[in-house]
């Protein structure tokens, strides 16, 4: 079974959890032998600019030590064979296309939508 | 003769929080009432439903004790499903992500509820007819 993983929502709990939950969840299946893709939309496209830092995060006496890097943790899932895609108009509506972006990761249309998802058996929107 | 099927339900927000929790609870209601077995793989703050020391208080704004004010409690809708599936020869199976739990510290569920891991989702999807995910927004 193949099952696409759509995410849309970004940046959702990253700080408290260190990085984005779905993302985790994909790699955690995945070293369970799950079949999955990955499709990034809307905000969460810009888990694929390369340049991110969200380090330095202190409250009081508190310093993050571990902070999220989802540009790292979704080329990871590249690395062990997750297609990682993402949406091409999403991207230059927010001026991200001009950027670096991560080596590997799928550009499409959101015309393409339709021919993705029929590739899959299901569909997981997050 | 029709098989028995079987849906998964991923649940994401904590209790109280959203109506979303109330829609995914009418839906398990739902897929029992149809004869599916269901299983649900509780991820993030959705760990806290099951959550055991959930407690009832009064409501002043209401004016109404603990026992009028009857506070609907998450925990206890899953024991009802769980009565409820029992009752229909069904099958109801919670599985908690066991580090979400602990970042929660909600270790303490109501009996029936599982810790389990997302290679316990991913092997629940595989032997069901479909999956839904109801995420946190």
């Amino acid at each position: 079974m193949k099952v696409l993983q759509i995410v849309e929502t970004a940046y959702r709990a990253t700080a408290e959890e260190q990085d984005d939950t779905i993302i985790w969840i994909a790699h955690a299946m995945r070293g369970a032998s799950a079949e999955l893709g990955v499709l990034l939309a809307g905000n969460a496209v810009n888990y694929v600019t390369a340049e991110q830092d969200a380090s330095g995060l202190t409250l009081g006496a508190w310093r993050q030590t571990q902070p999220p890097v989802p540009a790292q943790d979704v080329a990871a899932l590249i690395r062990k064979d997750v297609p990682v895609y993402c949406i091409k108009e999403d991207l230059a509506e927010r001026g991200l296309l001009e950027g670096k972006l991560l080596e590997g990761v799928v550009l499409m249309s959101r015309a393409q939508m339709p021919r993705l998802f029929a590739e899959y058996d299901q569909v997981w929107r997050w | 003769m029709t098989t028995k099927q079987t849906l998964t339900f991923v649940l994401m927000d904590a209790p109280f929080e959203s109506a979303r929790t109330t829609t995914a609870f009418r839906l398990l209601h739902a897929a029992l009432t149809r004869g599916c077995d269901v299983n649900v793989f509780a991820y993030e703050g959705a760990v806290a439903l099951s959550f055991a020391k959930q407690a009832q208080h009064p409501n002043a704004v209401h004016g109404r004790d603990v026992a009028q004010e009857d506070h609907p409690l998450s925990r206890n809708w899953i024991a009802s499903l769980m009565a409820y599936a029992h009752e229909r020869g069904a099958a109801l199976n919670w599985v908690n992500c066991g580090l979400c739990v602990d970042e929660r510290g909600v270790g303490e569920a109501i009996e029936g509820v599982r810790r389990g891991s997302p290679a316990d989702c991913w092997k629940m999807a595989q032997q069901s007819r479909a999956t839904l995910v109801i995420p946190t927004k």
